[in-house]
């Protein structure tokens, strides 16, 4: 990978992270937990990866992208105001009555979100359907799916997987945010998933599993599927529920959290050390 | 409107209308699609995946059939997705809420073997609530099917429109109805007789039997409107108020459960703009049982005769 798009890349993560505080920061609360672990994610999807443009947000021929979890919403939010789909301000509104950017993705509220989602597994048909509308349509076009594990308790993230394979969508590329817990706990005492990554090979994935808070990792794991065709792609995204936070990182029930004005700021200044240090 | 009922049967089945007309929507629309749940030969669309790559079998999984027509909504095509009642509205209906109602992503539903039509496939397969699950969803579009001149002109209009519509329909025949031809407006009723003593207020299979239980009743003096309100929802409440202040007593007629459905809907409109006499023909509140349809028919008061029992009962209150 190219040293000086990592280190953009890793700026724009940190920059998602300052946002995601910034959100959940003006009403207190909020899934900052899930929001936190994709941003590393977002960051290389949104940094360069994806075929977008902020002033066309509709384009049919773009890449999309579906946060099936749709709780990661002020991720998502975070990484569209940076790349200028709308005023970045706008975000530090999430939840405030008539925002357009509600806890959950809205396709029809929030400017360049691809998919509505938010009971969970629905996104992971969508997304199918996504792909395949435009396997059908003749577009040359990628689907990417950010999928919780904890998400993956749901039975439709394994009809649209089942799907998926059999209809060939190599299109589609499936994220699983593997942070370990989900709201009750860690997944492996709440419902085991046991190995994604042999679930999605027997499911005919093509997959890895990379550490999912490295960009470069996840650059570098996207690079390699474009040599593989007739098959979706699954990434496993080793990740912290909380990653880049310390204060969040080490809460062990931070599905979501109530967050005060000073643990916001503390949360911000070690955001701020971090940037400042890539930037130096 | 005009009727041609005669009392007899429709020559054409619903489930080869309905594969025909798919078949046709497909072939003259390169942005339809169909989706199916590994029901396809029971409507006639078995052969339809290997002439088109925009009929695709989703196998035994519907809430991901959902999803994908909602995702292919979102992508630019018009998804018509099919299965039986009970997996179309019970089975998939956050998915319908959701990905597809309030998500903005246009699909339209075929929901086939409408309660007592699953006959032999029994209570397991008998929809009595889907019209109750579909009306809670906001802006919904419900047409229940009377024959297969509707079925046709219904499924064309439903391809094209905006939101979420769901068609509940037998796979059999019905009474003959309607002239070939005809045009149906969603969400106008269609009045096929006229009475002046009391409104029947009937769909799908019931209209049949409203217009026998009409003819029974003129023969006792009793002169009674026949309405076919195939629209569910948005409920012709113009029509219902009209028709309600003229005659004075309403009976309705659905083939399910009498909560939720067309009763409901139509003592909703009365009780709010003109308080009416009203009775109904319906479900009571009960799981649906397995045998042929004539059986289940009588076993849950959906015939003439039971209509013309509440006529009688109902005009007594006036």
């Amino acid at each position: 990978m190219d040293q000086n798009l990592k280190k953009e890349m890793e700026k724009f993560a940190v920059k998602i992270r300052m946002g995601v505080v910034d959100e959940i920061t003006t009403l207190g609360f909020g899934h900052i937990g899930g929001s936190l672990s994709v941003c590393d994610a977002l960051a290389v999807l949104y940094g360069g990866v994806m075929k977008i443009d902020p002033k066309n947000p509709k384009w049919a021929d773009r890449d999309k992208f579906v946060c099936s979890k749709g709780h990661a919403g002020p991720a998502v939010y975070a990484a569209l105001g940076l790349k200028g789909f709308f005023p970045y301000e706008d975000i530090k509104t999430l939840n405030v009555p008539g925002t357009n950017f509600p806890s959950h993705c809205d396709k029809n509220k929030t400017i360049g979100v691809d998919m509505t989602t938010g009971s969970l597994g629905q996104g992971t048909s969508q997304a199918v359907g996504l792909a395949l509308g435009d396997k059908l349509k003749g577009r040359d076009s990628k689907t990417y799916l950010m999928v919780g594990d904890g998400e993956a308790d749901e039975g439709q993230v394994w009809e649209a997987m089942m799907f998926a394979a059999a209809k060939k969508l190599d299109n589609l590329y499936v994220f699983i945010d593997f942070n370990k817990k989900q709201l009750d706990g860690y997944v492996k005492d709440i419902l085991d998933p046991g190995d994604f990554g042999k679930k999605f090979e027997a499911f005919g994935f093509d997959t890895q599993t990379v550490n999912g808070n490295d960009v470069e990792a996840i650059y570098d794991a996207l690079e390699k599927t474009s040599k593989v065709t007739g098959k979706p792609h699954a990434i496993i995204l080793d990740t912290v529920k909380g990653a880049g936070v310390t204060l969040v990182a080490e809460t062990m029930s931070n599905h979501s959290m109530n967050i005060n004005k000073e643990q916001g700021e503390e949360m911000m200044n070690e955001l701020k050390a971090k940037l400042a240090a890539l930037e130096a | 409107m005009k009727t041609i009922f005669n009392g007899e049967k429709d020559t054409r089945l619903f489930k080869n209308v309905i594969g025909e007309t798919i078949a046709d929507i497909l072939k003259n629309d390169s942005d339809a699609v169909y989706l199916d749940a590994d029901l396809m030969n029971c409507v006639s669309t078995g052969k339809l995946p290997a002439e088109t790559d925009r009929a695709i079998d989703c196998g035994i999984a519907e809430a991901n059939m959902i999803g994908v027509a909602a995702g292919l909504a979102a992508s630019g095509f018009k998804p018509i997705v099919h299965t039986f009642g009970p997996f179309a509205s019970r089975r998939v209906f956050d998915q319908v809420f959701l990905s597809a109602g309030y998500a903005k992503n246009d699909i339209a539903v075929i929901g086939t073997d409408p309660g007592v039509t699953a006959a032999y496939n029994g209570g397991t397969h008998m929809p009595f609530e889907d019209v109750g699950l579909y009306r809670t969803l906001p802006g919904a579009v419900i047409v229940d099917i009377t024959d297969s001149v509707m079925c046709e002109d219904i499924l064309r209009q439903f391809k094209d429109m905006k939101g979420v519509k769901y068609m509940r329909v037998g796979r059999k025949a019905a009474h003959k109805m309607y002239e070939p031809g005809t045009h149906f407006e969603i969400g106008k009723g269609n009045v096929l007789r006229e009475g002046k003593d009391v409104t029947i207020i009937a769909s799908g299979i019931m209209v049949g039997e409203a217009m026998l239980a009409a003819e029974t009743l003129a023969k006792e003096g009793v002169e009674a409107t026949v309405i076919d309100m195939f629209t569910i929802k948005p409920l012709d409440e113009k029509l219902v108020i009209e028709y309600a202040k003229k005659t004075g007593a309403v009976v309705t007629a659905e083939n399910h459960n009498k909560f939720g459905g067309l009763t409901s809907a139509v003592a909703e409109c009365l009780s709010m703009n003109c308080p009416t006499p009203l009775d109904y023909v319906a479900v009571e509140d009960e799981f649906g049982e397995v045998g042929p349809q004539d059986y289940l028919q009588k076993r849950f008061g959906l015939t003439a005769d039971h209509i013309v029992e509440k006529v009688k009962a109902v005009v007594k209150r006036k």
